[in-house]
């Protein structure tokens, strides 16, 4: 391992793909025949195969959760604060697994991968995944590795989500679940969010239906309204405060609509068109549907106690104190609901100004707390 | 163990169901988890006593006892457990009847304001009792709500509690000729057994 890395980093890291051929049976009704899922794999995995630990990405996540691709890669993977040797998912102990998600625009089969029944790009003919859907699609990746049962299933945000259905979906395969700024189920206010999203690309003319790509466009400017009104959602009020107040980018006022006048203008313009040109718009769409549809309680009338009653897993929760897409309530829901059900469960109130994207940025009593619980996990 | 948590565990029936409020390091759940066969959880709010409950094993939740205990079921634990808390929180007598509401027994342990040494304190010198036990003053103290023997069961008295157990001790946690005989002089430490009016 080359030495330009620091000492902390799971260092130069490659994908690999797994290739499925057993149809996968999707909660929309729908089969997808054959498909691949990209993941990544840091650490050794144990003679026994009980040192596994699976990563679940949020919304806009990919496989490459840490370390680097080519030596002069500016940054590391997406989760590298708590990933790699020593870190709160140690890689010294633990055998880390990240995929792409099933519909994901980074490797794995979604909607910008070719239809083989048509030889054509999927494009808006990618079926509507679900968090069960995924977790059904990573126990078969676990499958493949031989991983029986996970150590851990960790995530953030929509991570977490799974990391709560992989408890209820494969009890068995489970010791502990760790899910971190998640939410039970989506509010009214998350899915009217996620709406303004989806409508900012529907309504682009450059979507096409979602058969874009064969036009050979992008909806950029969809995209990029819907990831600068998503970005306002994960950031604290406190947070934008401080790092943009109402600075301008000019000496003066322009009085038009045109210029980018505030700082948070040029931030979430820049944030939108960076976001713009590297992620699908159709697996955009997907990854809100799979939000909004989240809703493991719905099954059991309701009841979320009676959800997880037949959980096996120790769980662990995290919120943030300022987090306001998914306040430390929606954790608490969780952790009640739980503590109704019997199971182990710990839940952690952060103090941190950050908002949701808490969960990405080394707060010390968040990797604290975070590595204090995976360290007493027995492999 | 902590002395006074001694004692407690001897209260505390094998394979039950229990709920410490302030639970502090985690110190009892995992000696009863250990022991007892006992299942529950930890209320806690402060961070480094809340990892030390992860590092320990124990299932902590962080919560504030003065926002009450309304996440929980009623009757939904065995015994529900507060050790030298309250005295610090805001509403004693509210959170005393959520513990009745959420345990079928409460186990409480508070210092007694009505020692000998509190009233000697507060006679000589005429200023508010500062010790080694309770070693603050009274603009920077986080006990705000001293109470004496007498007052507490005064309360039990008003709240209707039935006291099943009660013990004075010394801050070594001995109890002796004299607090057993003049509790509300020579005890500086109660722990207290009670249930509530609709428990049986």
């Amino acid at each position: 391992m080359s030495s330009v890395f620091p000492a902390d980093s799971v260092g130069l890291v490659s994908p690999k793909v797994a290739h499925f051929d057993e149809p996968l049976s999707l909660a929309c009704g729908r089969t997808l025949n054959n498909y691949e899922l990209i993941y990544e794999t840091y650490g050794e995995l144990n003679a026994t195969a009980s040192n596994a630990v699976l990563i679940c990405h949020a919304l806009s996540g990919t496989h490459h959760a840490a370390g680097y691709h080519h030596a002069d890669d500016r940054k590391p993977g997406w989760w590298d604060t708590c990933i790699g040797p020593g870190k709160p998912i140690d890689t010294n102990k633990f055998f880390v697994v990240s995929l792409n998600n099933l519909g994901g625009c980074h490797g794995s089969t979604g909607p910008s991968s070719r239809n083989p029944a048509t030889g054509r790009t999927y494009g808006a003919d990618f079926p509507v995944v679900t968090v069960e859907d995924w977790v059904h699609s990573q126990a078969r990746l676990a499958d493949r590795l031989g991983i029986q049962q996970w150590a851990a299933v960790v995530g953030g945000s929509l991570g977490g989500m799974q990391a709560l259905q992989w408890t209820i979906s494969y009890p068995e395969r489970v010791r502990h679940c760790v899910s971190i700024a998640a939410a039970p189920r989506l509010s009214a206010q998350n899915i009217a969010f996620n709406e303004v999203a989806r409508q900012a690309i529907l309504t682009d003319p450059e979507f096409h239906a979602g058969h874009f790509v064969e036009e050979g466009q992008i909806p950029k400017r969809g995209l990029m309204l819907a990831r600068m009104v998503g970005h306002i959602t994960y950031l604290s009020d406190d947070a934008m405060g401080q790092k943009f107040g109402r600075e301008l980018k000019t000496d003066h006022l322009n009085y038009d609509f045109h210029s980018v006048e505030f700082q948070v203008e040029s931030y979430l313009r820049y944030q939108g068109e960076e976001f713009s040109t590297r992620f699908d718009a159709n697996t955009y769409l997907l990854m809100t549907k799979a939000l909004d549809y989240f809703d493991p309680a719905a099954a059991h009338g309701g009841d979320l106690a009676r959800t997880f009653s037949e959980a096996q897993a120790s769980f662990y929760l995290i919120s943030f104190t300022t987090d306001w897409r998914f306040s430390p309530a929606r954790s608490r829901e969780i952790a009640d609901a739980l503590m109704d059900a019997k199971k182990n469960v710990s839940y952690l109130e952060i103090d941190a100004p950050q908002g949701h994207d808490a969960f990405l940025i080394p707060i010390p009593r968040y990797l604290q707390a975070f590595g204090g619980y995976m360290n007493r996990i027995s492999v | 163990m902590r002395a006074d948590l001694e004692i407690i565990q001897e209260w505390i029936p094998a394979n039950s169901r229990v709920l410490d409020l302030g639970c502090g390091d985690g110190e009892l759940l995992s000696w009863l988890q250990k022991n007892k066969n006992v299942t529950g959880y930890g209320l806690e709010i402060d961070p480094d006593n809340i990892a030390a409950c992860i590092d320990k094993g124990v299932n902590v939740i962080e919560q504030n006892l003065d926002l009450g205990l309304g996440n929980f079921a009623s009757n939904s634990f065995d015994v529900v457990v507060m050790t030298q808390a309250l005295q610090a929180v805001h509403y004693p007598d509210k959170i005393l009847q959520e513990m009745l509401r959420v345990g079928r027994t409460c186990i409480i342990t508070f210092p007694n304001f009505g020692h000998w040494r509190c009233r000697w304190y507060l006679a000589h010198k005429g200023r508010m009792p500062v010790s080694d036990f309770l070693p603050y003053t009274w603009y920077n103290t986080p006990n705000i709500h001293f109470c004496t023997f007498a007052d507490f069961e005064a309360l039990c008295r008003d709240m209707q509690m039935t006291v099943l157990d009660r013990l004075a001790v010394d801050r070594l946690h001995r109890h002796n000729f004299g607090s057993r005989n003049w509790p509300n002089l020579f005890g500086e430490i109660g722990i207290y057994r009670v249930t509530g009016a609709n428990a049986r």
